[in-house]
């Protein structure tokens, strides 16, 4: 998994997606970012490759909707990820 | 705690009561809903004398518990036409219990046009005539009671709105740091006009105080409640943190924030006004991000914000104001929406019914949206001055639709929809539909389940468990009302395991009862079908529980979702 350059053409073999971090999860790393993966990449993947446990997470999201850290991401698929947080 | 104290404002006298026996264990909703439901007419005029103003301190208001210090306030809606409970911080309730007051019954109207005050101390209740505060604003009034009763008494006061009988109206509730709490939804602050109350002051100064049955039992099962309330996620980082406001982004993200007059799901500004960006600003301009609406919370979710020159704007900015004002009317500027709220605040007004009204206003075209300074100036000379326009706004959503013959007017039994687009979170719309308060998000939270993965998950975009989802919380709602506790003590109950039966615990020690879990939920399905009893009485009924029609002809995007119950399904959500 890396980062997107705006320049860089992607290769065949990998997808883009866009990132969207949250809350405290912003601290240290970003808000919002494309990264390149290969095809078949799992949340899980992505989750742990930005140097978050899983029981962190609150909400895991793709394209607005709630996703499973099984979920296989695809080509222009946006990640969100938010840490256990609430409100009302 | 078993004082009544009643006061009848048609010959202006004032008694002291015992309870009856059958209110002996109701406190806070449980004991408003009862006592309304028993002595008011429900067909009645909710602002002529036959209307009751009643208000409750929890059961466990005044004790050490953790998070327990809300006040209820009951009485027929003047919005809706059907019951109403709100509740709310700041220092009155834990008053009202320290001087035994399990509840005070505000009944009859004056025959002259004189405008009167309540002062309650040890020796019951006071009644005087009031001329100096007249026309003033929340603020000012607080300010005056401060310097002439001292500056620990507790206020219960209504601004212009409520003079004006505005149903949007609400009361407000001198909080810790002599700021203001609101009993918001349901234009509750033109009922206590209409009793032509302009403040209730409590001095506590010689109360008898609290009687713990079992001293030691209590002190065990508070130190595991707090424990549960400082463990959890939410209630012990996140909301601290960031407020309620964190919730702008979630829902954007999720599709569910209203905006525009709930015309799409998703706000092109919703980063200006997130709880992020809040979070910076308050901590850049030297504010509060944490803040306790009364003493004894351990949450905090409030804050103190501070305008650019970091002088004090407003404090319990929360996420239904900002996104009312923010996405709703799309507003951008955090300190237009921060000018709103203090002004709210001041001349007494419900500041979701309020955004609401501000967006069908924006789509009728009396203001553009986006035009946050309008909106102030609205607030500041229209409303607030009580002016024709501002009458109508000050009114609610329904009047601005009604007057502008809108068919986009998001209410639900007259009271408007707040920050959440039933269509793409599904559960809530149960909750705005058959609540017995009208469109009200806190009477069963299903966000916490459909959005935050508190208490299980309920997948938002689809109608499957909703309907249960939403019945569980409201009957488990209705009963957390009665106890005085925050609402916000249910993110724990629902994933911590030992949380709810500290809490049962602290009733049973407090009372030296013996409640299990099946009796608190039965007092919460007590609670809401003696509501719901009320309502049908009064002429709401399921034909009412129903969300307006747009809903289900205008998809909302970006998961193009529809309002696609049926009305059995609906109705499905009283048996019980
Ligand atoms: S969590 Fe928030 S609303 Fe609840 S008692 Fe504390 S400050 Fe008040």
């Amino acid at each position: 998994m890396r980062k997107s350059t705006p320049s860089g053409i992607s290769s065949v073999d990998s997808i883009t997606i866009t990132i969207k971090l949250f809350a405290h999860f912003r601290n240290g790393r970003f808000k919002e970012e494309k990264y390149e993966l290969p095809p078949s990449t799992d949340c899980r993947t992505v989750i742990l490759s930005l140097g978050f446990r899983l029981g962190e997470m609150g909400i895991v999201m793709v394209n607005g909707e709630h996703a499973s850290l099984d979920q296989l991401l695809q080509e222009g698929n946006t990640l969100a990820l938010f840490p256990l947080v609430g409100g009302g | 705690m078993d004082k009544i104290l009643r006061v009848n404002m048609t010959d202006l006298t004032t008694s002291v009561e015992t309870a009856p026996i059958e209110w002996a264990g109701l406190g806070g909703r449980a004991l408003t809903s009862t006592i309304v439901a028993k002595e008011v007419e429900p067909t009645c005029h909710p602002l002529g004398p036959y209307n009751k103003l009643v208000f409750a301190p929890g059961l466990l208001s005044g004790t050490a518990a953790s998070n327990s210090g809300r006040l209820s306030a009951g009485a027929k809606s003047p919005l809706t036409g059907g019951i109403k409970e709100s509740n709310v911080g700041g220092t009155a309730a834990q008053m009202f219990a320290r001087l035994g007051i399990q509840a005070l019954i505000i009944e009859g109207m004056p025959t002259t046009d004189n405008w009167y005050s309540l002062v309650l101390d040890k020796n019951g209740v006071t009644l005087q005539e009031e001329r100096g505060l007249l026309g003033l604003g929340n603020f000012a009034v607080v300010e005056a009671i401060q310097s002439l009763l001292g500056k620990k008494t507790g206020v219960i006061c209504i601004g212009p709105a409520g003079e004006k009988l505005l149903t949007a109206a609400n009361m407000s509730v001198k909080d810790p740091s002599g700021k203001l709490r609101s009993h918001g939804r349901g234009g509750l602050g033109a009922v206590m006009g209409s009793k032509r109350i302009k403040f209730i002051a409590i001095d506590d100064e010689g109360a008898p105080g609290i009687t713990i049955a079992d001293p030691e039992k209590f002190k065990a099962a508070s130190r595991i409640f707090t424990k549960a309330m400082m463990d959890h996620p939410v209630s012990g980082q996140g909301l601290p943190t960031y407020g309620t406001n964190i919730l702008v982004n979630i829902l954007n993200e999720a599709g569910g924030l209203p905006t525009r007059n709930f015309t799409d799901g998703q706000f092109e500004g919703h980063d200006l006004i997130s709880g992020e960006t809040m979070h910076d600003t308050i901590v850049a301009r030297g504010g509060k991000p944490r803040h306790g609406c009364h003493a004894g919370c351990v949450i905090q979710c409030s804050q103190v914000y501070n305008d650019k020159d970091g002088n004090y704007l407003t404090s319990g900015f929360e996420y239904e104001t900002i996104w009312g004002f923010g996405a709703n009317c799309c507003i951008k500027d955090l300190d237009d929406i921060a000018m709103a709220d203090s002004i709210m605040d001041d001349i007494g007004i419900d500041s979701i019914e309020t955004a609401v009204a501000f967006g069908v206003a924006m789509e009728a075209g009396i203001l553009p949206f986006g035009d946050g300074k309008e909106v102030v100036r609205i607030l500041r000379d229209e409303i607030g001055k009580g002016t024709p326009l501002g009458r109508i706004i000050g009114s609610g959503a329904g009047s601005v639709g009604r007057t502008y013959s809108m068919t986009k007017v998001p209410v639900v039994k007259n009271q408007g929809i707040p920050a959440y687009d039933p269509r793409s979170v599904k559960g809530i719309g149960i909750t705005y539909c058959t609540s017995p308060m009208g469109a009200d998000h806190t009477a069963g939270y299903t966000i916490a389940t459909n959005i935050l993965n508190v208490g299980g998950q309920v997948d938002p975009l689809k109608k499957d468990g909703q309907v249960e989802l939403s019945r569980n919380l409201q009957i488990a709602t209705a009963a957390i009302d009665s106890t005085g506790m925050c609402i916000f003590i249910a993110f724990p109950a629902l994933d911590i395991p030992e949380c709810l039966p500290a809490l049962i615990d602290m009733l049973n020690a407090r009372y030296g009862a013996e409640l299990t879990g099946d009796d608190v939920v039965s007092l919460g399905k007590n609670i809401l079908k003696t509501e719901r009893n009320f309502n049908l009485a009064a002429g709401l009924t399921s034909a009412h529980d129903r969300l307006p029609e747009f809903f289900k002809t205008n998809p909302v995007a970006p998961h193009q979702a529809v309002w696609d119950f049926t009305d059995e399904e609906i109705d499905a959500f009283w048996n019980f």
